[in-house]
């Protein structure tokens, strides 16, 4: 399957990246360039095979419920580009 | 014990005795290296430099040794991958989106560093969010390899994503650093620039305060130029960590001591799927040289097959650019990083923001990312991958029933120019062929400089073990080391004349 010009722009709006229309018709090349090489998957048979869902054979640490840290805001706020008090500030959302 | 000519030319094991000793102090020694950082300015290697704070750290570790309390790297100067988060130190990830980032917390690993002793001296370079095997695709500009050809007069990569790091340790200006590896990010750098890495298996070290790449596949690790020195600080950078869910509650040993065990009786593997086509002929000999070094020392070399090696690299370009899409969702210009000046409403706040931070290779795998992951995609790719991922597991599980750890090349090859492959991204992405497989099965992996080519370039070779037997891993390695003796050392060709 191909990546066209308009596959690259809704993957762009999914991930929250503005692309200028002149990139769109590079970017799907080398997607497509990219793709069409993972395409050699498709020869291998998977069938009954289990996807791996953890690297290193170790079953998911529990811990107690509580809190064991926080109270931080004041450092949280440190890098903010937009922030006043402990608010992060960002261009109206709702008219 | 002979002090060498400069404390710069120490190793970080001979470093550690001399300041144990009383020879050298650490001020004198982090002096000498805040020098060479300087120094070493036109190769690039460090994002940030930190002669202040090296300097309170060497005065506070001289002051510990003087109390009788060192640590295990009391007072030895390091160079920090700037993936790492430090506090109150920039970190950058090499991306414009974090070039004005300070933690206002420290990374597990870094932490651990502080508390045995060591001293930073800056943050090094690195391809953006560690994508590249290469380090061209940093916001802060290439990093330069120390070693040159004889043939030609190019400037060479470092290899990537480590680059800066592994400049850093080549060329002498710290005794060791950190570095990072999702797909060979510590063991490619490390082969093309002449000095061991080491990539701990999946969960020694904890991932806490590292920026996020492919979470399944990051894993931190030692730069140094002696096996022994990666074994040394290897112990000191794991532990297992509240903090990351994933890092592994087993003792850690004591490496450096097992490392002159030799390899008698020990079974090395040699995966013949690792012979690819199109590789120089100098790779193959010296990865046969390499079987012919332990079996003259006592191995036992066994022919192993590793069958799904050749869908490696694809698998990891699902894998890696999907946890990547999800991982870096949360760079959007609001909390912290980044914000663009031209954004009218929240959604081109975001798009903007995004637009402008990351750069072109992470704005690729961010999209390939958001591809493989999206509506009807999903088992095409990534749950194809994953089974791949399965497959790939298995096989090495299957190899090491007949042999106690493998043997392979490290790399396609020597260091090339800068831009010499930067405008096929599948012909970069094949740098990783013989690493990315061990990211893949979460295994350690070592990388140790082993010959060069006639050009006088460092090749490495690879060895590769079970889960958690980094032990037995730098055993091997440092076999190849003693039979190797590789002595290439860079010429300071970047020093004013």
């Amino acid at each position: 399957m191909s990546v066209d010009k308009d596959t690259v722009r809704r993957i762009a709006k999914l991930a929250r990246l503005a692309l200028d229309e002149g990139r769109v018709e590079p970017m799907a090349r080398e997607l497509n360039g990219i793709m069409a090489w993972v395409a050699q998957l498709d020869e291998v048979d998977v069938e009954g095979v289990a996807p791996m869902t953890s690297v290193v054979a170790q079953s998911l640490k529990m811990r107690a419920d509580e809190v064991t840290e926080g109270g931080t805001a004041d450092a949280l706020m440190e890098n903010a580009p937009g922030g006043e008090d402990h608010f992060f500030v960002v261009p109206k959302v709702v008219e | 014990m002979t002090l060498p000519a400069a404390p710069t030319d120490f190793t970080l094991a001979e470093a550690r005795d001399a300041v144990r000793a009383r020879k050298i102090s650490s001020r004198d020694l982090t002096e000498a290296f805040i020098a060479a950082v300087e120094d070493a300015r036109p190769l690039n290697a460090f994002v940030t430099e930190t002669p202040e704070r090296a300097l309170a750290m060497a005065k506070a570790s001289d002051a510990r040794i003087a109390r009788g309390e060192a640590g295990p790297l009391e007072g030895l100067p390091l160079a920090i991958k700037d993936l790492f988060c430090t506090r109150g130190v920039r970190t950058t990830a090499g991306s414009n989106i974090l070039s004005n980032f300070v933690p206002p917390y420290e990374s597990t690993v870094t932490q651990n560093l502080w508390d045995a002793g060591a001293v930073m001296l800056g943050k090094t370079n690195m391809d953006e969010f560690a994508m590249g095997s290469s380090n061209e695709t940093s916001h802060f500009g290439p990093v330069f390899n120390p070693h040159r050809s004889r043939a030609l007069n190019a400037k060479l990569v470092p290899g990537g994503s480590s680059g800066g790091s592994a400049a850093a340790v080549s060329g002498s200006f710290c005794l060791a650093a950190t570095g990072t590896d999702t797909g060979g990010s510590i063991r490619q750098p490390a082969a093309v620039s002449g000095i061991v890495g080491l990539k701990p298996t999946y969960g020694r070290c904890s991932r806490y305060g590292i920026v996020a790449f492919a979470s399944s596949l990051d894993q931190a690790g030692p730069m140094t130029r002696t096996v022994r020195d990666a074994a040394i600080l290897l112990r000191a950078m794991a532990s297992v960590d509240p903090r990351d869910s994933t890092s592994v509650d087993l003792p850690v040993p004591d490496y450096e001591a097992a490392l002159e065990a030799g390899v008698k009786g020990l079974r090395i593997g040699i995966p013949k799927e690792y012979r690819i086509d199109g590789a120089p002929p100098e790779i193959d000999a010296l990865w046969s040289k390499g079987a012919e070094w332990l079996k003259a020392q006592g191995a036992e070399i066994v022919e192993v097959s590793l069958l799904h090696t050749i869908y490696a690299l694809p698998t990891y370009y699902i894998v890696a650019p999907a946890e990547a899409s999800s991982n870096l969702a949360r760079y959007d210009g609001v909390r912290f990083g980044h914000r663009t000046a031209h954004a009218h409403d929240i959604t081109e706040l975001y798009e903007k923001s995004r637009a402008e931070g990351f750069g072109a290779e992470v704005q690729r795998r961010i999209l390939i990312g958001t591809y493989v992951l999206s509506s009807g995609y999903y088992d095409a790719y990534y749950l194809r991958a994953q089974k791949l991922r399965s497959l790939i597991a298995r096989d090495f599980t299957q190899a090491f029933e007949s042999c106690d750890v493998l043997l392979t090349p490290a790399t396609p090859g020597p260091a090339f120019a800068v831009g010499e492959k930067t405008a096929d991204p599948v012909s970069m992405y094949l740098n990783d062929v013989f690493t990315v497989t061990v990211n893949l099965a979460g295994l350690p992996g070592l990388s140790v400089p082993a010959g060069t080519t006639q050009d006088g370039l460092p090749l490495g070779l690879q060895i590769i073990g079970k889960a958690f037997d980094e032990a037995t891993v730098l055993r091997a390695g440092r076999a190849v080391e003693l039979a190797a003796n590789f002595t290439a050392r860079p010429m300071p060709w970047w020093r004013a004349a």
